[in-house]
């Protein structure tokens, strides 16, 4: 058991120094560094005291372990565009993408497992056929089409929501919120539809084919043949396994949604780290576009982590317990 | 004594795109208290759907079509779901094939048990804790108290089945359907885990319908036998009268084919039922082998200290690696011509010494000389290989679905360069006219053959490149006993005729001793002894090899039609 | 395996199995599933489109001699005001056809996808083949660096490889490569699928008795892996390459959309798309909306079909 979790963290830090190592690379080696820094005047002796400054004078593994020093404690240069630290831009956009992101994130898993469920244990039904259906349009729509579509149903031709922006935001200690205001809530919901819609088709459409697979085991034939209810069998003993598989995926769902986040701030003009990072791609602004692929990759390996070790939670098998006998 | 559980006439059927299918037909049989009641018959005879259809667990879109069922004189068929519910577990019961799977991986034993408990019986939970507790012991699981907590995964196979048993006594049923229920089990878990059926039904008058392939089983379990052929009911009574004097020629055959523990016969007796079993034709194959020039004196394989390691834990550090001794330190010689038989249960590491032999594996340790070559260093092998053929177990895994026949029997010999073009094409014909499939064959895929089919399209393969040695690991332990006297048939006659010499690898003593010259005994990877199979069979050596065939299903009782004359001297 | 057969022999063999693949069961499926039969048809219908472009498409978008600005906003069915030309599907904000360009981005978009699921499957199979086969340490790289990728989602690796690939390229150039590196973004970003699937079932396969029957006469591993395996392992490759195939439709429209995909020069749906929106609020609908119905149709049409394929190839799903 510890020492699962053990390789566990051990694995999680050796992908995070090859995120970093494909960051770091990015920033060394896509274009010069010393070109996108300094301007059409510079003299040799500009190039020389930044190329010193940077270290890039030093050998790789060196400037290597001087980015990650530097990452870690959250310093990751100068945007090229911007001209100021990109920390401090992605400090001030950081709240926007968390909040949309939980907001979805909750609707996706709810929604989805409880129509995932529904849909698996009355597969017969005419409702389950009608979700399976729209589901599939779910997945076939992009999620910039959902958002386009929504702005013109409930902005253009309905004007109930504001189709950019985040409304107002309450200053809380750093952190500029957009729950506290009438405005805030307002702005939250087409984004936040948007961002979840597609998520909740795959989460749904998932625990469906794993429910079904689950129904079809001996022991789930072997419990309906000992006389437990309908109710106990689909709820206690086939969801349970269900959810082991299911955890996994969502988690990576999960880090999906910071993903797709890009799209829906795109079309939203939401101002979170995505539409940065969309515009860094842009404008080849490397420091933002190194810096947001280490945030997100902590996030991504964190949850990842955490999914981890849910399962050993639930499956009594990896805890190790003893052995057969 | 009145019928608990009386079945009239009932008819099942699964409707498919092309056809109805019809999986059993009129079946009518009855069971009382206390009594345990066989259902034997092949694969497709369709007494597992009598189990399921007794239990509304029929798979879509199976239904019963006719017929009926009664419970204690209550009509139980035709009932909506609900209702059946409520019969399940309270006074009907299963017990599954594969204790493996039929626990939930989730659950401690106590949550499955009491779960099932206070479904059926109004107690308290101290009540039904205590119940949990009894069970556990009564079906022979020590220190019920700690396993109780325990979950399905820190059982082995046989403790599970008696888990499954447990369960399955919860609600006190009074009738319990086993639909194979040591199949999945070794030889002397089987015998333990049927002995305790046996109990039960006696101390609780329990009505038991035994389901099951295996004549053996039925032989030494059962009170009453009820024998099916393709859905129908041939024979049903005592089971010692219909084993000792079957009436129908369905079932005269079928006895006929099981393998006797005590004689060794020449040839089975094929009592062709349905006229369906085909020809193998010996004598043309013979006519065009190259025969090897066979000088018994010496011995074609010399084996010694033959070892394998598997890597069960793997690790950066040499040290840390943990590994399974599959085969330890083995030594035995394999003279020209004869049949060499290896048994022991499952994990002895029988097969894993054919697959070093085979070359399939790399041994770890120990020699393997082949005409006084050695064959396991590296270096090309590929003289050796076209020496050796071997038989698989699975018919069904053994061909690949996606190659038609001809190429499938083609491979070997194209692979050695040894036939091309027109003189290929016509060794391949005539291969499949030998084992009597005919040439058409090799235009088809394997999947439009039955088991016993595939397996004469496996030795059709084997006997391309006219090999001098086959490798049969369990070549019929996936077949129905008629089919199995079929091949093991044409085994026979390739090794007298084509003076081929065979390692013969099984579980299944009866078979080993109708097969072989000679036979290995193995446990836990480890050589236990060596003779010659008649005198092993008659005054075996070691404990373990007495213990083994102590558990061989005692037959005396069978019918001896048509055996008699095969009796070897 | 080369067949012993000789030619005249074989084609007789070929008539038989063309009609035995018709009877057969996923054929039978196929011919019961209305959903399926449209689908195809839908499909079908697109891919001859944006193939025969040149010829049907009644204007050239590309070429600026047939373009007439006079044109511009010409709504759909309704006559120009100052040319008098009538477009089926009315007309953008330079006067170009929708119709046409619709149907030359259709072929950027379905070029795209095609060799995008095409590379990611060349890749996937081979190391899933491999990684299953032969096992032990090669197997854990492989599985470990998909696992790596899996946790980043494939839309973000298409835009950093994207980004990185633009980085590398001087600016005189990046439209006119920006095509192959949307291919190779989003090729390389979707391996993995493909990759786990035929590791799954190449461990299963490769536990069963033909493979050892085949080692058994010294064939060689990849020998077995081509000959032997891989005809086993395909369905479920098929299945995932139609899904594939919608995902990197999807994929190529939302790079596009977001100004990261095809350029202007050579617009995809989703480049159209990008610029319709921008005379959504104004009220010319149509340069948004024809453009999306067809993102759509195909898109939905295709995964229609990889759900079919699905449930036809696995009969346990039904």
């Amino acid at each position: 058991m510890l020492n699962y979790v053990i390789r566990r963290v051990f694995q999680s830090v050796v992908v995070l120094l090859i995120v970093g190592l494909v960051a770091f690379s990015m920033f060394r080696f896509v274009g010069d560094p010393i070109d996108n820094m300094l301007g059409q005047e510079r003299t040799q002796a500009d190039i020389e005291r930044l190329r010193t400054q940077l270290g890039l004078d030093q050998p790789f593994p060196v400037q290597y372990w001087r980015f990650l020093e530097n990452a870690v404690q959250g310093n990751f240069g100068v945007s090229y565009r911007q001209g100021r630290p990109v920390a401090e831009i992605i400090a001030e956009r950081a709240p926007a993408t968390l909040e949309l992101a939980a907001v979805s994130g909750l609707f996706a898993i709810v929604i989805g497992i409880v129509l995932g469920v529904f849909t698996a244990i009355r597969r017969e039904g005419w409702a389950s056929n009608v979700i399976m259906t729209g589901s599939l349009i779910g997945v076939s729509l992009p999620t910039f089409l959902i958002g386009i579509l929504l702005i013109y149903v409930f902005s253009v031709e309905l004007d109930l929501l504001p189709s950019f922006g985040r409304g107002d935001v309450v200053d809380i200690g750093g952190w500029s919120t957009g729950f506290l205001t009438a405005s805030g809530l307002k702005a939250l919901v087409l984004p936040a539809i948007t961002l979840g819609l597609y998520q909740m088709t795959l989460i749904m459409r998932l625990v469906r084919a794993e429910m079904l697979e689950v129904l079809r085991q001996d022991y789930i034939n072997f419990a309906r043949a000992r006389g437990l209810s309908e109710r106990v069998v689909n709820f206690r003993h086939a969801l349970k396994n269900t959810l082991v598989p299911v955890i996994t995926v969502t988690g990576l769902q999960l880090g999906s949604i910071i993903a797709f986040a890009i799209i829906t701030e795109t079309v939203f003009q939401w101002p979170g780290v995505g539409l940065l990072f969309i515009n860094a791609i842009q404008f080849v602004d490397i420091p933002v576009m190194a810096a947001y692929l280490m945030l997100i990759s902590v996030m991504f390996v964190g949850i990842n982590l955490l999914v981890d070790l849910l399962y050993v939670a639930i499956d009594p098998r990896l805890r190790g317990e003893g052995n057969t006998t | 004594m009145s019928a608990i559980l009386d079945i009239a006439d009932l008819t099942v059927e699964f409707p498919t795109r092309r056809e109805i299918f019809v999986a059993v037909d009129g079946a009518s049989l009855t069971v009382e208290p206390g009594e345990i009641h066989g259902l034997v018959g092949e694969s497709g005879a369709g007494k597992s759907t009598i189990g399921a259809a007794v239990m509304a667990l029929l798979e879509r879109p199976g239904r019963i079509a006719g017929g009926t069922i009664r419970l204690k004189n209550r009509i139980i068929s035709g009932r909506d779901r609900a209702e059946m519910r409520s019969l399940r577990g309270s006074e009907i019961s299963m017990i599954f094939q594969d204790p493996l799977t039929s626990l939930n991986p989730l659950f401690t034993i106590r949550e499955q048990l009491t779960e099932t408990i206070t479904t059926h019986l109004s107690v308290t939970d101290a009540e039904a804790h205590e119940r949990a507790h009894d069970l556990l012991a009564r079906v022979g699981i020590p220190e019920p108290d700690i396993r109780l907590d325990q979950y399905p995964h820190q059982f082995s196979g046989g403790m599970r089945q008696r888990v499954v048993i447990a369960l399955a006594l919860c609600s006190e049923p009074d009738v319990i359907i086993a639909d194979e229920p040591t199949t999945a089990l070794d030889v002397s878990i089987q015998a333990q885990i049927l002995d305790l059926i046996r109990e039960l039904a006696n101390e609780r008058q329990v009505g038991v319908i035994l389901i099951t392939h295996d004549m053996g089983v039925i032989a030494d379990t059962t009170d009453r036998v009820t024998v099916m052929y393709q859905g129908k009911v041939v024979e049903t009574g005592a089971t010692r009268l219909v084993l000792g004097k079957p009436n129908h020629p369905y079932t005269k055959s079928l006895i006929a084919a099981v393998p006797r523990p005590n004689v060794k016969l020449h040839r089975f007796p094929l009592l062709s039922y349905d006229g369906r079993a085909t020809e193998f034709r010996i004598d043309d194959l013979a006519r065009n082998w190259n025969k090897a020039d066979t000088d018994s004196a010496k011995p074609l394989f010399e084996i010694s200290g033959l070892t394998k390691r598997f890597l069960q834990k793997r690790s950066f550090i040499p040290s840390r690696r943990q590994y399974l001794v599959a085969v330890n330190n083995v030594s035995f010689d394999i003279r020209q011509g004869e049949v060499f038989g290896i048994v022991g249960e499952s994990g002895s590491g029988k097969s894993t010494v054919a697959r070093m032999i085979a070359g399939l594996y790399r041994a770890d340790g120990g020699t393997i000389l082949y005409g006084g070559q050695p064959v396991t260093g590296s270096g090309s092998l590929a003289w050796y290989r076209r020496q050796i053929q071997m038989i698989f177990q699975d018919p069904y895994s053994s061909l690949n679905p996606r190659m038609r026949v001809d190429a499938i029997v083609a491979e070997p010999a194209l692979h050695h360069r040894l036939l091309s073009g027109k003189a290929l094409r016509h060794r391949v014909d005539e291969l499949l006219e030998h084992v009597g499939l005919g040439a058409a064959a090799g235009l088809k895929y394997p999947h439009e053959f039955s088991g016993g089919q595939r397996q004469r399209i496996s030795i059709a393969r084997a006997l391309a490149t006219q090999p001098r040695f086959l490798i049969c690991d369990e070549p019929t332990s996936a077949l129905d006993v008629s089919i199995q006297a079929q091949i093991l048939n044409i085994l026979k006659d390739l090794q007298e005729h084509l003076s081929l010499t065979m390692l013969f690898i099984s579980h299944d003593l009866p078979v080993v001793r109708q097969m072989c010259d000679r036979v290995a005994v193995m446990q836990n990877g480890r050589l236990v002894e060596v003779r010659d199979a008649e005198a092993l069979f008659a005054s075996p050596r070691e404990a373990y090899t007495r213990s083994l065939l102590k558990l061989m299903p005692r037959l005396d009782g069978l019918a001896t039609e048509g055996i008699q004359d095969q009796v070897e001297a | 395996m080369t067949s012993v057969y000789t030619a005249p022999d074989r084609f007789n063999q070929m008539a038989l199995r063309i009609r035995a693949m018709w009877q057969g069961d996923l054929a039978w499926a196929f011919r019961h599933s209305p959903v399926a039969m449209v689908s195809f048809v839908v499909v079908v219908l697109l891919v001859s489109g944006a193939l025969l472009a040149p010829l049907i498409a009644p204007h050239d978008p590309f070429d600026p001699a047939t373009l007439n600005l006079m044109n511009g906003f010409t709504a759909p069915g309704t006559p120009n005001a100052f040319t008098g030309e009538s477009f089926w599907l009315g007309t953008d904000d330079q006067g170009r056809d929708v119709f046409s360009t619709i149907l030359f981005g259709m072929r950027i978009s379905l070029l795209v996808g095609f060799a995008a699921v095409l590379l990611g499957m060349v890749i996937g199979v081979t190391l899933g083949l491999i990684a299953g086969y032969r096992g032990g340490w090669t197997e854990t790289i492989i599985m470990r660096v998909a696992d790596v990728q899996l946790t980043f989602p494939a839309i973000l690796v298409a835009m950093l490889i994207f980004g990185i690939a633009k980085g590398f390229t001087p600016v005189e150039y990046r439209d006119q490569i920006a095509i192959w590196v949307l291919i190779l973004a989003i090729g390389l970003s979707d391996w993995v699928q493909f990759a786990r699937v035929v590791r799954g079932a190449t461990l299963v396969e490769t536990k069963k008795e033909y493979v050892q029957a085949a080692q058994l006469i010294g064939r060689s591993g990849t020998a077995i892996m081509i000959r032997h395996i891989l005809p086993n392992v395909l369905s479920p490759v098929l299945v995932i390459a139609t899904i594939s195939l919608a995902l990197a439709i999807i994929a190529e429209a939302t790079l596009s959309f977001l100004g990261v995909g095809a350029p202007p020069t050579q617009p995809s749906l989703g480049t159209l798309i990008r610029i319709g929106q921008g005379f959504l609020f104004s009220g010319e609908w149509w340069i948004l909306f024809f453009p999306a119905c067809t993102l759509l149709a195909l898109a939905l049409s295709v995964n229609l079909l990889g759900d079919w394929l699905r449930d036809a190839l696995n009969p346990k799903l039904r």
